[in-house]
């Protein structure tokens, strides 16, 4: 591979993980709060310097299937929870002034007690440390294989700068988009993702590869809209008839 | 005792949430991938199909215990998932 090719392909694969990355901080960060967030990505990069510093060249040699699976499914199974509840607020099953009074009790609960967002918080790591763990099982991969894991590592500090200016552009507009609304979107992103990974964790072989991740969101989306639909038609019908 | 009590609650609340058996789903769909794919055949349409059934079997179920209609607007404040 040409050391243009390398870059390249470094820069690529990395900033394709972070955007994964950086798409479930930034919904975090909006729906739960940026402290939850940003701790979470904190610690997710302090574990994976410790990580790539202690075991080096032997992080080609973990199970990523295995990890893909364990996390895959625990994504999966928590877009789902996300994917529902925005379905039956949309869809008119769920209070949505109820979940006004939720709000503000939240609010209020988190301004008088010094707690800490954990749901924000794991949700945060968890995206970062498995792309961060992506990110350097290809610096270490790409770079390895062509004997210059520098090149690879800088190609994705460069994708790591563009990504985070990216998402410092977007955030702002983002946090106007109405709630439930961003979390349907968070719902079908992580549920594809989860689908995605648990899939290839459990051996299944996608027939577009990683392009299936474009497909996957496209169904998901079509579906939830679908059924949004059909309970939506399905409650008016119920109305006329009382 | 307590704290143990409201750690395994978290993560109860965390991984499973309102509906049990979506996570119950996944790990059986996730579990037959893997079957499916040991015997030999393409694996990768177990996991979307049971996904998107489960999902609708989830919401139908509210739906149908779900006599007063609430709200029909799509907007709403932020709260968990």
């Amino acid at each position: 591979m040409h050391t243009v090719v390398l870059f390249a392909a470094a820069f690529l694969a990395a900033a394709v993980e972070m955007v994964e990355a950086l798409t479930i901080v930034l919904a975090v960060g909006v729906t739960r709060g940026w402290r939850a967030a940003a701790s979470g990505v904190l610690v997710a990069l302090v574990a994976l310097t410790f990580i790539i510093a202690v075991f080096g060249q032997a992080i080609t040699r973990l199970p990523i299937d295995t990890l893909r699976l364990v996390v895959g499914t625990v994504l999966l199974v928590f877009g789902l929870q996300w994917l529902r509840k925005a379905i039956l607020r949309a869809s008119g099953l769920k209070a949505l002034h109820d979940e006004d009074a939720i709000f503000r009790n939240e609010i209020d609960a988190l301004q008088h007690t010094p707690g800490h967002d954990w749901y924000g918080f794991t949700i945060s790591f968890k995206g970062v440390f498995l792309e961060g763990l992506e990110v350097a099982f290809l610096v270490v991969t790409f770079g390895g294989t062509q004997h210059n894991v520098g090149l690879a590592a800088l190609a994705s500090a460069i994708a790591l700068v563009a990504v985070v200016v990216v998402g410092l552009l977007v955030h702002r507009p983002l946090s106007r988009v109405p709630e439930n609304t961003l979390k349907f979107g968070v719902g079908i992103m992580l549920t594809s993702f989860g689908i995605f990974w648990a899939a290839e964790g459990a051996g299944a072989d996608w027939p577009a590869g990683d392009a299936s991740i474009l497909v996957l969101l496209a169904v998901v989306c079509s579906i939830s809209f679908g059924i949004v639909a059909m309970m939506r038609r399905s409650l008016r019908v119920e109305v006329v008839a009382r | 005792m307590k704290y143990i009590v409201r750690f395994v609650r978290f993560w109860y609340d965390f991984i499973v949430g309102d509906d049990w058996t979506i996570a119950l789903g996944v790990v059986v769909a996730v579990c037959s991938t893997a079957i499916v794919h040991h015997l030999g055949l393409p694996a990768w349409p177990v996991l979307p199909l049971v996904v998107v059934v489960g999902l609708f079997l989830s919401v139908d179920r509210v739906r149908r215990s779900h006599r007063v209609p609430v709200d029909m607007g799509s907007g709403s404040k932020r709260s968990d998932g």
